[in-house]
């Protein structure tokens, strides 16, 4: 396995990544770092409620790179989670378009995966189970045994080793939060869109799952959306930070990180850290007081 | 071990309280029968007691079976379509709300002569109603999130239905399979009673009444009990089989 060069492609795929990588090398393509995974183009939603209609993004432009982590932080109930089930094809936009591979999303496809605030585990299934059913439905060429071996090998990089055959309720929530991610994470897809998975733990639980995000990011590479209200979070975990504007939401502001890819605790009580903090805590104030006005 | 003797003990106690309450007021048996008198009362019809127990139980069994089915479809319609359970609601709490010992008599004129029919159909139209009601709120009130997790992988309706929506309202279905069962031993036994020429245990339950054999009569309503105990229990091994996960273990 150590001839690939990473886990995620097949023989023929990978041959064709590393003459990827000699063109760019030689300057006939852009580096892998421009590359858009998930493009989101001009995309405005609107919500039919009863007391009538709620529109919930507007002109909403934003990409991610393959490979990179964007943190999407903004005031309560501006449309973030509505971006989330958006690029995962459960919602279709009013006008605009959302890109997936350079794909239009137009259906759910299968090379995402969720985690939410609410680790929606099956509580009929044991651990092991759980992770294994996203197997079940995508199309995969594992076997049965294979499929186990999976996701015991997440379940024990995520310090769940020993729980397989538990049940969920028999889980602190920081564990079942760790099992949700496995789930996530087993069938290896391309986009982990993650909306705000943990928000409901506890402090220090949540400092040992950000540090495990980064660990997971490092052992196969994916693309991340992190919906977030902690902004030490979005600033621990995320190459790029991009705050919305109140209701209805688009891009008011984005901070690349000078931080990439994995980092360690300490680096969140530097200075600059604290710096990046105050910019985006202001930020956030802005969006607060113009939807205030707006209202 | 205490599952059995903390039970038994009870129905002991139970008896003696029994016993001595007829014996203390001095009660001739056509007032209240005492639990001694209910061995020789259920000896000398041994035979009726077993062809008639059966009777009953096959009846309220397969009239539990059809609910099961019919309350079973109308819950998932009315659990996935907000329409259908608009429109149906009323309906089927109009129809639950008619006492079933008006609908008896009319059954009984209905199919006159075809008993085991119409001890059915009340068996079914008895206790299909708490079925459908908690199958259509366990679906309806499935939290979006466990649909999405699946929707977003690409899989059916039907997946989603047969891997989340099915399993996670089995305990809901089981309470209710629970509450039916006892409803349905009701139905079956009005009609048996209200039936002219009828069989079962609520058949021998009226001629106790007619020959004015008293400790008959409660010896019925003691097999009656058996029976319902019996049953319930049934559902409850099942829902061991099928549900266990829903319950917590005692730490």
């Amino acid at each position: 396995m150590e001839a690939f060069c990473c886990n995620k492609h097949s023989k023929t795929k990978c041959s064709l990544h590393f003459l990827r990588l000699h063109f760019i090398w030689v300057g006939l393509m852009t580096p892998d770092e421009e590359k858009e995974l998930i493009r989101i183009d001009n995309v405005s939603h609107t919500f039919n409620t009863i007391t009538g209609t709620l529109p919930v993004l507007k002109n909403l432009t934003l990409s991610v790179p393959e490979n990179g982590f964007t943190a999407i932080v903004g005031p309560s109930g501006c449309g973030k989670s509505t971006v989330t089930r958006l690029v995962a094809g459960l919602l279709k936009p009013n006008s605009g378009s959302i890109w997936l591979q350079g794909q239009k999303v137009l259906s759910p496809r299968n090379i995402v995966g969720m985690a939410f605030q609410n680790p929606v585990l099956l509580e009929w299934r044991s651990i092991l189970k759980n992770v294994m059913l996203p197997l079940e439905i995508v199309p995969n060429s594992l076997s049965p045994t294979n499929r186990e071996e999976r996701a015991r090998a997440l379940l024990k990089l995520v310090g769940l080793a020993g729980f397989e055959h538990k049940r969920p309720s028999e889980l602190s929530g920081g564990m079942r939060q760790r099992a949700s991610l496995c789930r996530a994470l087993v069938h290896r897809p391309e986009v982990l869109i993650l909306d705000e998975p943990f928000g409901a733990l506890d402090a220090f639980t949540r400092e040992d799952l950000w540090q495990i995000m980064h660990q997971l990011r490092a052992e196969e590479p994916f693309t991340g959306v992190l919906i977030t209200h902690d902004l030490r979070e979005a600033i621990f975990l995320a190459d790029e930070v991009i705050v919305l504007s109140g209701r209805p939401a688009t891009v008011q502001f984005r901070q690349k990180l000078t931080q990439q890819g994995a980092r360690s605790l300490d680096q969140l009580y530097t200075r600059e850290a604290n710096e990046t903090l105050l910019v985006l805590r202001e930020q956030i104030k802005i969006a607060r007081h113009a939807e205030e006005i707006g209202a | 071990m205490r599952q059995i003797v903390a039970p038994a003990f009870a129905i002991i106690l139970f008896l003696m309280f029994w016993e001595v309450l007829v014996w203390l007021n001095d009660w001739p048996d056509y007032k209240m029968a005492s639990p001694s008198d209910l061995w020789p009362a259920f000896w000398r019809f041994k035979w009726l007691f077993f062809t008639f127990g059966w009777e009953t139980l096959w009846r309220t069994v397969v009239g539990l079976v059809i609910a099961i089915i019919v309350g079973v479809t109308f819950g998932m319609v009315m659990g996935f379509s907000r329409v259908v359970r608009d429109g149906l609601y009323p309906l089927l709490v109009g129809f639950n709300a008619i006492p079933k010992a008006t609908v008896v008599p009319i059954v009984a004129l209905m199919f006159v002569g075809q008993h085991d029919l119409n001890t059915i159909l009340i068996a079914f139209m008895i206790s299909f109603f708490p079925i459908a009601v908690s199958v259509s709120i366990g679906l309806s009130t499935l939290e979006p999130e466990y649909r999405d997790i699946l929707r977003a992988l690409g899989a059916s309706r039907l997946t989603i239905f047969w891997k989340i929506a099915l399993p996670k309202t089995l305990p809901e279905f089981f309470g209710a399979l629970k509450v039916a069962v006892t409803l349905a031993f009701i139905g079956t036994n009005l009609m048996e009673i209200v039936s002219p020429h009828g069989r079962g245990l609520g058949a021998l339950f009226d001629s106790g009444k007619t020959n004015s054999d008293y400790p008959l009569m409660f010896a019925v309503l003691i097999a009656l009990a058996i029976l319902g105990i019996a049953l319930y229990y049934v559902v409850v091994l099942l829902e061991r089989i099928f549900a266990s996960w829903a319950e917590r273990q005692a730490e």
